[in-house]
């Protein structure tokens, strides 16, 4: 009985321990959703692999604000993630624009591919040569050892 | 197996050094490229530490090429630099405006009281948005702008001795020299 009161207890403190939580103010729900969106998609300058919903770090928190603020005074996504990207750069943004200091990041991996498309449509061509390129001498012989 | 194909994995070891030894000479990742090269100062208006009644502005900073510190009492780091601001401020005259970061007032004047005041002017930035408008997102960081407020250098991290004369005077030396050339005095 005891430990079901626990247990009761513990699972109404689940929602308490869910990361940071801003009880910030909405119009609408629209808003929010925003909102939410725009702290996923930004990371946090402090943390290298944490997004602004997911980091307690003081500048988390301002940045937080900082969305909530200029979401209310009507500004877009796009002016707060340029405002967020003049001030703290590519690393901001999970999703890094594509500049010339970003490019490779971006299509490096398409490169890649090609280039192991190339490769492997080489090796399998050169192999299928091979394959068609048996000497005569071999296959006389092969003949007489399988009636032997 | 034919004599060029002996040297396929000869090729693949090379690239893959020269793909290391770039990457691991990449700066540390928690060093963020300022955007702010080269921008004029933030525009801003916040209390002075000194007397919270006197508002400072981007124009406080002008006339003089200076140093803006970033700090706080809760960062530790801000401590051990101390000493080299108060260095900074004694031997290399050059005026270090602090910005107050996120912190409590009393708490920063008391830190003043008890390790000694280095700069010249402290801007209380209590909400943490003119750190932001500077790209900053920790303690402490150092900027040196020129004499009409121009952004010119930034350093995340501790300034010590070393770091002051490897890479902030380089930075300052070619500042006072363009000034000395604009205007022959």
């Amino acid at each position: 009985m005891k430990s079901v009161a626990l247990l009761a207890g513990f699972l109404l403190l689940v929602p308490m321990a869910q990361g940071a939580i801003d009880a910030y103010p909405f119009t609408d729900e629209a808003m929010e959703s925003r909102y939410k969106a725009l702290i996923e998609e930004l990371r946090c300058p402090q943390c290298l692999n944490t997004n602004l919903a997911g980091s307690d770090a003081m500048i988390a928190q301002d940045l937080r604000r900082e969305v909530h603020r200029m979401l209310l005074a009507g500004n877009s996504d796009a002016e707060i993630l340029d405002f967020m990207h003049q001030r703290y750069g590519d690393f901001i943004l999970y999703e890094p624009r594509v500049t010339s200091r970003t490019w490779l990041l971006w299509y490096g991996p398409l490169i890649l591919l090609l280039a192991a498309g190339a490769v492997a449509a080489l090796v399998v061509r050169r192999g299928a040569a091979r394959a068609n390129d048996i000497p005569d001498v071999d296959k006389d012989r092969l003949r007489r050892l399988l009636k032997d | 197996m034919n004599a060029r194909s002996l040297f396929v994995p000869l090729g693949i070891f090379l690239a893959l050094v020269v793909t290391l030894a770039v990457g691991f000479r990449l700066d540390d990742p928690h060093k963020l490229p300022s955007e702010l090269i080269d921008r004029p100062f933030p525009a801003f208006s916040l209390p002075s530490l000194a007397d919270q009644a006197q508002t400072l502005t981007e124009a406080s900073l002008t006339g003089e090429i200076a140093l803006v510190n970033v700090w706080a009492t809760w960062c530790a780091a801000c401590v051990i630099e101390h000493p080299e601001l108060m260095r900074i401020a004694r031997e290399e005259g050059l005026p270090i405006y602090g910005i107050n970061y996120n912190d409590d007032v009393d708490k920063a004047r008391q830190w003043l009281v008890r390790y000694d005041n280095p700069y010249r002017t402290v801007i209380v930035d209590g909400e943490g948005r003119l750190a932001i408008d500077l790209g900053v997102y920790g303690a402490p960081e150092t900027f040196v702008i020129d004499e009409k407020g121009v952004i010119q250098y930034r350093h995340v991290g501790v300034v010590s001795r070393d770091i002051f004369d490897t890479t902030l005077r380089p930075v300052i030396d070619v500042l006072r020299s363009r000034q000395a050339a604009i205007e022959p005095s």
